[in-house]
């Protein structure tokens, strides 16, 4: 087993990684989070050099199940995978196969049947994922169910504002759009809450968390604010989130070219967080609707750091399970 | 020929006529015989004797609110095995809701319905004939024909009229029938896309939510159409605080309304769907520990008459499904009395109210139309179930009768145990134990 290890991860006495799965991060420890940080920092040294392949997966079969389109993400595995040496088999599955009866759990019997150890899946539906994982002699890693969670996002948005701040507890962090609807936005809220941030989530009434009671620990960490100004004073993060233009159909705002004119992530109105405050956004971008061109693109974003944070992180996770699934 | 019974030695609970002490009960030609203290009724006249030591007797349970699936889905259940499943609850009496393909909003539907109960079931079935045709919304069903051919009240179920002026007139008409309108409140336009309570649950599971005003809504326009109209409707299955206050200030204002709450709704919240649990997805969805407390005060305070199982059984495929597309419902049947003893166990309810609410209150709202039904009376029909409150198992949906094995109770331990349901003075169900 030693011959897998990247040559230049320093060989931990224990792996306190005991998941067979990735569903989620809502029962994540700290140490939990610290290893995968941890982790993804040895391989972010590996994405830096010339040749980026290691031997760490070699001879494992990885399948990416994707029930809804995706370039980024799917790429990002994809190539995660490729760097630790796996196999990989991509399958895309329409969203309509979902509902003429093709049943997930036969899909993921035929394709262990065929060998594949790890799948990656993305499904238009929460709680897709523990189905699968109900049923599943491979490991299950959740690339994004409905409106429930996509932990890999969380995960790279955490490390990503790690290399910025010496830590995550004690910072601000607003979250911006329809976090009501994201898994973007559930998955970061029990990442950045665990590890201590204060979140505010920020957009009109209708786009954000409806039913929350006081009575839940997530209730006194996450601030909701309508108020986008008085949401990004001296923040540290400004995450928006993508606009889905399903929003409007389904009534929830009049317009997008209302949206813009009340919640658009602007350089004036950035100019309320704190002068260092860093930007982000999970893609892709729809440009000059959540974000504008200026600040998408401008010193305080860190967009396309992510999407090569993506890669380490995933790299990590995918190192992660395969060691934990040996077991 | 009907044999005669003596059950003895048992406490006969008949919240009917008040009565809660030991008692023997003998049961000839199909109907109550006699009632007398313990050892008062000779033995020798009787063909079986059953001792009830340590029993409760009562009357047999009546359901409002169950779903048998034939015709049309048979894969889910029959006529046959939801009675017989039933009859192991303790039920005798259960109301089948019009929901089948087709609907039964025809006589000739509601014939066949009761061929089929006559050919296989022990039990007494009584449909429920639908409020519109095709249970569409659009258009009155014959509700005279459906009344002529036995239906024992009108519902669409799940498919509630949202017109509130055709609820109005479906009111006003069938009123003179003197049949139950039964109405599942339900707001579609609020409850739309949503798979469980709305509430701190489904912020985690990233599920949309049903919010309790999609309820409470159609509780409040039901309430004031019975305001206007002087004419009853029955509420089924209600779920929220909100509900279940609005019918309390109802009936203090006099006006004609029943409800009824479902086991499930009593015992269960919506923490019962965590890790996407979809043998927990129910329509209504289950609420929160706050709802449930009222509806367990409005069961102890008179404002909910009725208990009824709401028994939905699906196919263990339909449930094995991303949560979404599982379709909603619980097979209640054969869980429902020890689920419910659970309230007593607890002190949450007082044994009398529970059993009043599965026999004598469900039978005031059918109205005497099948007989002399919900208590133990001689010269009264001889539907009798005998439990034993204390007796522990295990749930265990392989040994469900019912084709529906989708409980979230699978493999829980519940206290309580129905021993004997005795059907028209016919032995329907007796547990083989040691």
């Amino acid at each position: 087993m030693k011959e897998n290890y990247p040559q230049d991860m320093h060989q931990p006495e224990t792996i306190s990684w005991h998941r067979k799965h990735l569903l989620d991060i809502d029962d994540f420890s700290i140490s939990e989070y610290d290893l995968v940080i941890k982790t993804a920092g040895v391989m972010g040294g590996i994405l830096s050099r010339p040749i980026k392949k290691v031997p760490a997966l070699r001879g494992r079969t990885i399948a990416t199940l994707f029930y809804e389109p995706s370039t980024r993400t799917r790429s990002s595995f994809e190539l995660a995978a490729k760097y630790l040496s796996a196999d990989v088999v991509n399958l895309a599955a329409s969203s309509s196969s979902i509902t003429k009866g093709e049943s997930l759990i036969d899909t993921l019997h035929t394709l262990e049947a065929m060998g594949v150890e790890i799948i990656i899946m993305r499904h238009p539906l929460a709680g897709a994922c523990h189905l699968a994982a109900r049923h599943a002699k491979s490991s299950i890693i959740n690339a994004g169910d409905g409106g429930h969670a996509h932990p890999t996002q969380a995960l790279l948005d955490m490390y990503t504002i790690l290399k910025h701040k010496p830590a995550i507890a004690g910072l601000n962090i607003v979250i911006l759009g329809d976090s009501r609807h994201s898994r973007v936005a559930r998955s970061n809220i029990w990442g950045l809450t665990a590890m201590g941030a204060s979140v505010t989530l920020c957009g009109p009434r209708s786009l954000l968390p409806i039913g929350l009671t006081p009575r839940h620990p997530l209730y006194s960490k996450i601030k909701l604010e309508t108020d986008i100004l008085r949401a990004l004073e001296g923040a540290d993060v400004v995450m928006a989130l993508r606009m889905q233009k399903e929003r409007q159909a389904a009534g929830l705002i009049p317009d997008i070219r209302e949206y813009v004119s009340q919640f658009r992530l602007t350089s004036d109105r950035l100019a309320v967080a704190k002068p260092d405050a860093l930007v982000m956004h999970p893609g892709p971008v729809n440009e000059d609707i959540e974000i504008s061109f200026e600040v998408a693109s401008g010193s305080q974003s860190l967009i396309t750091e992510q999407v090569s944070n993506g890669l380490a992180v995933r790299m990590a996770v995918l190192y992660l399970i395969s060691g934990g699934s040996k077991e | 020929m009907i044999s005669s019974i003596l059950i003895k030695n048992g406490r006969l609970i008949d919240p009917a006529g008040s009565f809660d002490r030991p008692a023997d009960v003998l049961i000839k030609g199909g109907l109550i015989s006699e009632v007398a203290g313990p050892g008062q009724i000779e033995q020798a006249g009787a063909d079986n004797v059953f001792n009830a030591e340590g029993m409760i007797v009562c009357p047999g349970f009546i359901d409002l609110h169950c779903h048998l699936r034939e015709p049309g889905q048979e894969d889910k259940e029959s006529i046959k095995t939801g009675s017989e499943a039933a009859a192991n609850g303790g039920f005798t009496t259960i109301c089948c809701m019009p929901n089948t393909l087709p609907p039964i909003d025809t006589a000739a539907a509601v014939s066949y319905i009761n061929s089929i109960a006559a050919r296989d079931s022990a039990i007494r079935v009584l449909p429920i004939g639908c409020i519109t045709k095709n249970r569409k919304g659009e258009e009155l069903a014959p509700l005279y024909e459906l009344a002529e051919a036995g239906v024992a009240g009108f519902s669409d179920d799940g498919s509630p009229v949202a017109d509130s002026s055709l609820m109005l007139r479906a009111m006003l008409y069938a009123g003179p029938l003197g049949l139950p309108i039964i109405d599942h409140c339900e707001d579609l336009s609020l409850s739309r896309g949503g798979l469980m309570n709305e509430g701190d649950l489904a912020n985690i599971l990233g599920l949309p939510g049903i919010p309790a005003a999609a309820e409470e809504i159609m509780v409040a326009r039901d309430i004031l159409l019975a305001k206007s109209t002087g004419i009853h409707i029955h509420l089924a299955h209600i779920s929220t605080r909100g509900s279940v206050e609005m019918v309390r200030f109802a009936k203090r204002n006099g006006i004609k309304v029943t409800a009824e709450v479902t086991p499930h709704h009593l015992t269960l919240t919506e923490n019962a769907v965590a890790g996407y649990n979809t043998n927990a997805k129910v329509n209504p969805p289950l609420r929160s520990d706050d709802d449930v407390q009222s509806l367990i005060d409005g069961l102890t305070d008179g404002t909910i008459d009725v208990i009824s199982t709401d028994h939905a059984p699906h196919t263990a495929a339909e449930k094995e499904q991303e949560f979404a597309l599982a379709p909603a419902g619980i097979s209640g049947f054969e869980p429902a009395l020890a689920s419910l003893l659970s309230l007593v166990h607890r002190g949450k309810i007082e044994m009398a109210k529970l059993i009043g609410a599965l026999t004598f209150a469900p039978a005031g709202i059918l109205n005497g139309r099948y007989g002399k039904l919900g208590a133990i009376t001689p010269g009264w029909i001889a539907d009798v179930t005998v439990f034993d409150p204390g007796r522990e198992w295990r749930v265990e949906i392989g040994g469900f009768i019912s084709r529906g094995k989708n409980t979230p109770l699978n493999g829980m331990t519940l206290k309580g145990k129905v021993m004997l349901t005795i059907s028209r003075g016919d032995v329907v169900y007796r547990l083989n134990s040691k």
